[in-house]
């Protein structure tokens, strides 16, 4: 349990492999949706290209834009971007590693779906089945059919099944071609994003390698920092929660006993705990009043200063928070900050 | 200081292990990959031979720059290549042995596509059909040069309506693939036992070098590790001193301006109770805003001194 504790602790100090998961299965996500998706080129002469290069390019944008929607550091740099200078300076190196970090990731499963939309050959086909050379793959010597003719019965070559221009070019032929460009495109895609991905990876510990140890540690600094605000808000919110609740149930009883003309009660001297944190509030009615009054008109978020908690200090480590002390009770002590 | 040691010998027990895994795994992408890609020839003159080689080459140079990428000692290797020297000498030879530690590792999956391609034997089927003597394959002996140029460009691709039964065809496709395939074997013999080799002798030449450059270049990875760690931690323990400073100088900010009624009980001088001071609705909404637009400067060593 401890050593899975400290993996998971590991993993979520370093967030840097936490964001490579991510983009891995994204990676994988946009494999899986190319080959679930039913690609059905329309075989018509203007429509063909304007499928294929859809098919082909509008995929990786809307996959691009998802990664960064799915990276949390997004807001951060939002944030780190747009706020005031204040007593703090701005370090538009640090800005610029976030950005390209998360860009670099962003970038992934859109080059992963551009090439293997490329390798599969489907998409340039038909978006460039019009533009195959007739006149070398094919019989140049076929009656003469008009341009516009020649362009529709060349549109159909992606569907099989409705070609009927086998004595212009035969179909297996032209697909083939035009399947053979498209690999070759793709493997050059391919080659020439691994190369750009070597050259940054590699030329930065030649060039600028302090200033990349600076901004990286102050892009962590700011993303912890901002966690920990967040954590600091939370029990502070909590212990505020905790006395305002306690305050309140006091008040009730306080108000209790003042309109009942009840003498108070002299508290015996072996007072349990368990009396204790009845506050005060020892019958149905009382407590349905209680309730009542909860829903009615909550407290206002103003803690009496009296009856703050002594506690044993701040409890930001991970300490549970202790529990506070009972709160004096002197009714004569009631401060309104009204 | 356990989580420290605990850290520490994990990565000192899997760094080459983590390497060696990452190794394998491309090895067998580079498989997975050559059965799941389409190949088809184009079968065009021109065109076979580039495609074909293409086929060969390309990948295994994509296969070699992923190897490198992602190893990290790579960029170990580079950092301390391109170091300034400080006051820390630089040993080549540890460069130099992480230099080809990290190359024996890229080259695995490069050369398992290539071997694979080979053993295959349709690319080069679809390359070198073209380049065939024609005289030595019946069907194809009396026919024109143009002709045959053609015809022997679309071997390697069977279901052609011309070439579907032809037994010169087939005879082409079986001669290519015998060469492509003894080449592949021929390969991947000598490799073997230029790799058996070089592990069997390589105790006989400079192994008290080879054991203090292997082990100063773990050194070095593990130095990188634990240094990312412990700015980590220490960025940490900033935020932590840095965010208390704040809601302290936020309780005296509102301690200077508020009236402060005498608290009725003693507190001791610099108790901190749960809630920092800050103990209403407008306080807590001035902190929030304050810690927006007023970010408490990188500076605790006020903090420190209290």
């Amino acid at each position: 349990m401890d050593k899975f504790r400290m993996i998971f602790q590991f993993f979520q100090s370093n967030q840097e492999s936490f964001m490579n998961g991510i983009c891995g299965i994204m990676a994988l996500a946009s494999t899986q949706m190319y080959s679930a998706f039913d690609f059905n080129c329309p075989c018509l002469p203007h429509y063909n290209l304007a499928y294929g290069l859809g098919i082909l390019l509008v995929p990786p944008f809307i996959l691009f834009l998802l990664g960064f929607v799915l990276n949390n550091n997004i807001s951060m740099l939002a944030e780190e971007w747009r706020r005031p200078q204040g007593r703090r300076g701005k370090d538009p190196a640090v800005l610029r590693y976030m950005f390209c970090s998360m860009a670099q990731r962003a970038m992934i499963a859109p080059a992963v779906w551009v090439s293997v939309t490329l390798l599969d050959g489907k998409c340039i086909t038909c978006a460039f089945c019009t533009s195959v050379p007739v006149e070398s793959l094919g019989n140049a010597s076929h009656p003469r059919l008009s341009q516009g003719e020649i362009q529709r019965v060349l549109a159909r070559i992606p569907c099989k099944e409705i070609y009927n221009g086998q004595q212009l070019i035969a179909n297996e032929v032209a697909v083939r071609y035009l399947r053979c460009i498209s690999q070759a495109l793709g493997w050059c895609f391919v080659l020439l994003m691994t190369t750009l991905a070597f050259l940054v990876r590699s030329l930065r510990p030649c060039f600028s390698q302090a200033a990349f140890l600076k901004s990286r540690y102050w892009s962590h600094y700011i993303d912890i920092e901002r966690k920990l605000f967040d954590e600091t808000c939370a029990e502070h919110a909590r212990s505020f929660a905790k006395v305002c609740i306690q305050q309140f149930f006091e008040g009730m009883s306080t108000d209790l006993v003042a309109s009942r003309c009840h003498l108070p009660r002299k508290a015996p001297a072996d007072t349990g705990e368990a009396a204790e944190k009845l506050l005060g509030i020892t019958d149905q009615g009382t407590m349905n009043m209680a309730l009542k009054s909860w829903h009615r008109c909550k407290p206002p978020l103003q803690l009496h200063p009296a009856a703050l908690p002594t506690g044993n200090g701040w409890a930001g480590e991970g300490q549970p928070p202790t529990y506070p002390s009972a709160p004096r009770r002197e009714t004569a002590a009631y401060y309104s900050w009204v | 200081m356990d989580r420290f040691r605990m850290i520490f010998q994990y990565f000192q027990s899997n760094s080459e292990s983590v390497m060696n895994g990452i190794c394998g795994l491309l090895a067998l992408a580079s498989v997975k990959m050559y059965t799941s890609f389409d190949f088809s020839c184009p079968c065009l003159p021109q065109y076979n031979m580039a495609y074909g080689l293409g086929i060969m080459f390309i990948p295994p140079i994509v296969l070699f720059l992923c190897g490198l990428i992602l190893n990290r000692q790579s960029l170990v290797m580079l950092e301390e290549w391109r170091r300034p020297q400080g006051r820390r000498k630089k040993d080549l030879a540890v460069i130099r042995y992480m230099c080809s530690s990290i190359m024996q590792r890229a080259m695995v999956a490069p050369v398992v596509w290539i071997i694979v391609t080979l053993l295959d034997g349709k690319c080069l089927i679809c390359a070198f059909s073209g380049s065939m003597d024609p005289e030595k394959f019946v069907g194809f002996a009396n026919v024109s040069t143009v002709q045959v140029q053609q015809l022997l460009a679309k071997v390697p691709c069977k279901d052609e309506e011309l070439m579907r039964n032809s037994t010169s065809r087939k005879a082409v496709s079986r001669y290519l693939r015998c060469w492509s395939q003894v080449l592949g074997w021929s390969i991947l013999l000598i490799l073997i036992i230029a790799a058996f080799l070089a592990r069997w002798l390589r105790p006989c030449f400079n192994q008290a070098t080879l054991l203090q450059a292997r082990h100063w270049s773990n050194y070095i990875d593990i130095e990188q590790k634990i240094f990312e760690e412990a700015c980590c931690e220490h960025s940490r323990l900033f935020a932590h001193k840095c965010i208390l400073h704040f809601f302290e100088s936020m309780r005296q900010e509102i301690k200077l301006h508020s009236f402060s009624l005498p608290r009725e009980g003693e507190r001791a001088e610099g108790e901190e109770d749960l809630l920092q001071g800050i103990t209403d609705q407008d306080q807590v909404n001035k902190l929030l805003k304050t810690w927006y637009y007023e970010k408490p400067p990188l500076d605790v060593s006020q903090a420190h001194q209290r």
